[in-house]
């Protein structure tokens, strides 16, 4: 099969490989149908995630039609259509019993990769390191599915492959950062960062009811969307954030803040983000990052969501402001299992339409091409869906 | 569980892997005739080297002295660094009762919950054949007899080691003891624990392994240093018995398809190439 291989920054081909095969009872085999690149899969094409080997697998966004199915899968059979959650879990243990998935306990092989940096290891993941399990991923023409029983959610004849492919990552991603934030009548919801994630932050928001959602970036076409989607844009090259904030709640502040940013924002290094941020931080400028700028915008007593990704240590944290505003953060990877069928019937309803934010449509083969396009958002790149 | 902490007490004093260095350093661990040629040569030495008066006389004198105070308290920290001793008994198994013996070895403890029931738990450990399911490093493990077993394990550098073992103490549904038998090619003795954790969380599954691996301690130093340390072997295992009760399957990625076989352009295509699906 054609296959979307790592060979090391900015170095991804499509190669012809091995197909995949079952290798455990409880794993299905799935023909891909769609595939998306996600920003995080950026982190991997610019060589910042560890772990990674030359000829992996890339892609954690899939669906596709179950062509074969271990011995243990009795929920799915071939010719289902389904999606595939990015994090795979077992559903069994102290974790996923608790809806916790994407901690889960069982689905890593290389758990002890994990337990060396964070202490203790969360799900593994499709196509995101060895760290995370080393899974082969879906920016393929098929993949192997682990937890077949587990993950996938089988799609109703009728709806469109776009309509339902972001509840493998980015509408549940948006969808949770949105419901850790306990929307109260009459909040206000910051979102900084517009691409997908935040797009669909401010769609759940309003889904979940918020007041009014606040929408911060610098690209106008993602401003435009999220424009479209009710918010109230701030372009935060042309506006102070605290200030437009303030004016807007009447000095009080959003009641909660979601950073849909996080650690690696417009494609530059962590060295450089690093270096940048030490100067900004002595030069006390107007540009700080994201979440240090959510902390200083919140309420008192106001959540800080994190759907964003950080992978390591931060610096200058605004610590101090967090404990004397009493803030609350929520943060982690997904749960998609846990949302998937919740949000698969707002679809069906027709009270969202998720293929809104696809902006380039393209062949797996131009794989390597769409990710240049993406990382460097040439023609208003917001999403790219790939058709094997 | 206090029955078991007799029965490690019986194989050898339980001796941590780390801070015990000031405990170690009242041990005896030089034999009595070695101890007596350590206190003259070193005396002999020192003599010698005060007499030269030179900065390399005055080191010999240092040396000297160590060899003196070494036979004199019978401890030699280079033998305890290397796990090894001269003294009577020391390199030797005193006792057919004995395993490890007491001051030797390296102790592990390590613990995991699992999301079943105590019982269950130990029904499949207790059937020693499904250890190589979860522990990777095990060939094969085979019922001898009532309570003895023949293990074999892979080695480092291709080689593998065997040994056999036997039960010598077991709670039905909580702890399982074994050790090994005289002529094992690694001496260790162990047990593993199953207690009912709080909360309906399932078990609490310790396993405390006590081995005197060859080469001593400066052996499993090296060998953890290429990562191939029985610690975070023990870790590794506990974690894969845990899916395979939790799930009913071990996580793997051993087999999967990448980019890595581009070169070779083995076995391509089987499914893509039948169209249609």
């Amino acid at each position: 099969m054609k296959a979307l291989c790592w060979y090391g920054k900015t170095d991804v081909r499509v190669e012809d490989v091995p197909d995949p095969k079952i290798l455990n009872p409880r794993d299905a085999v799935v023909r891909i149908t769609r595939t998306a690149i996600c920003g995080s899969d950026l982190h991997l094409y610019d060589g910042f995630i560890p772990t990674m080997q030359k000829g992996d697998i890339l892609g954690h966004e899939f669906m596709g039609e179950v062509v074969e199915t271990g011995a243990s899968v009795t929920n799915l059979k071939v010719g289902d259509r389904v999606v595939v959650p990015f994090p795979i879990a077992c559903g069994e243990c102290f974790f996923c019993r608790r809806g916790l998935f994407s901690a889960c306990d069982n689905s890593n092989p290389n758990a002890w990769m994990q337990e060396k940096l964070y202490g203790f290891s969360g799900a593994g993941l499709f196509g995101y390191s060895h760290m995370m399990g080393g899974y082969a991923g879906g920016q393929a023409e098929y993949a192997r599915v682990p937890f077949a029983d587990v993950g996938p959610v089988k799609i109703p004849d009728g709806l469109d492959d776009e309509k339902v492919l972001f509840l493998s990552d980015i509408f549940p991603t948006g969808y949770m950062a949105a419901e850790n934030c306990q929307i109260q009548p009459g909040d206000t919801v910051a979102v900084w960062g517009c691409g997908p994630v935040g797009l669909f932050a401010i769609k759940s928001a309003f889904l979940l009811g918020a007041e009014r959602v606040v929408a911060i970036d610098r690209f106008p076409e993602r401003l435009r969307l999220a424009a479209e989607s009710g918010a109230i844009t701030i372009n935060y090259t042309e506006a102070d954030v605290y200030d437009e904030l303030t004016a807007l709640t009447g000095g009080i502040g959003p009641d909660s803040c979601i950073d849909a940013v996080g650690l690696e924002a417009h494609g530059t290094s962590i060295g450089a983000i690093y270096d940048k941020v030490k100067t900004l931080m002595f030069l006390a400028t107007d540009r700080s990052t994201a979440l240090r700028e959510a902390i200083l915008c919140c309420r008192k007593g106001g959540t800080v969501s994190i759907p964003g990704v950080y992978g390591g240590l931060l610096d200058k944290f605004p610590f101090g402001a967090a404990f004397d505003k009493g803030l609350t953060f929520k943060m982690g990877q997904t749960h998609v299992q846990r949302y998937l069928r919740p949000l698969l019937e707002h679809v069906v309803r027709g009270e969202i339409d998720p293929s809104f934010l696809i902006t380039h449509r393209m062949r797996l083969e131009d794989a390597p091409e769409a990710y240049k396009i993406f990382r460097d958002k040439q023609d208003d790149c917001i999403k790219v869906v790939l058709k094997p | 569980m206090a029955a078991n902490e007799e029965a490690l007490t019986n194989v050898g004093q339980a001796t941590e892997e780390t801070g015990e260095g000031t405990r170690m350093g009242a041990t005896v661990n030089v034999g009595q005739a070695e101890r007596w040629a350590s206190a003259i040569g070193g005396g002999a030495l020192a003599l010698y080297g005060l007499t030269r008066g030179s900065l390399g006389g005055i080191a010999l004198a240092l040396v000297g002295a160590a060899l003196v105070q070494r036979g004199a308290t019978g401890h030699c920290n280079l033998y305890d660094a290397m796990g090894y001793s001269s003294a009577e008994g020391g390199g030797l198994r005193n006792s057919e009762n004995v395993s490890v013996p007491a001051g030797r070895g390296i102790k592990v403890e390590k613990s995991v919950t699992i999301n079943r029931p105590p019982g269950e738990l130990y029904r499949f450990w207790r059937n020693f054949e499904n250890l190589p399911r979860f522990m990777n490093h095990l060939e094969s493990v085979r019922v001898t007899g009532e309570g003895r077993s023949h293990w074999v394990a892979k080695a480092p550098a291709g080689r593998s080691v065997e040994w056999d073992a036997e039960i010598y103490n077991e709670k039905e549904g909580e702890m399982i003891a074994w050790r090994t038998l005289e002529g094992a090619d690694v001496d260790s003795a162990g047990s593993v624990h199953f207690e009912q954790a709080a909360g309906g969380r399932g078990t609490f599954v310790r396993v405390v392994l006590k081995y005197d691996p060859p080469g001593g301690k400066l052996g499993a130093l090296v060998a953890r240093l290429f990562g191939e340390s029985p610690e975070q072997q023990i870790v590794e295992d506990l974690g894969r018995f845990k899916q395979l009760m939790e799930t009913g399957e071990v996580a793997t990625t051993e087999g999967q398809t990448s980019g890595r076989s581009v070169a070779t352009k083995e076995q391509t295509s089987g499914r893509s190439a039948s169209a249609g699906r």
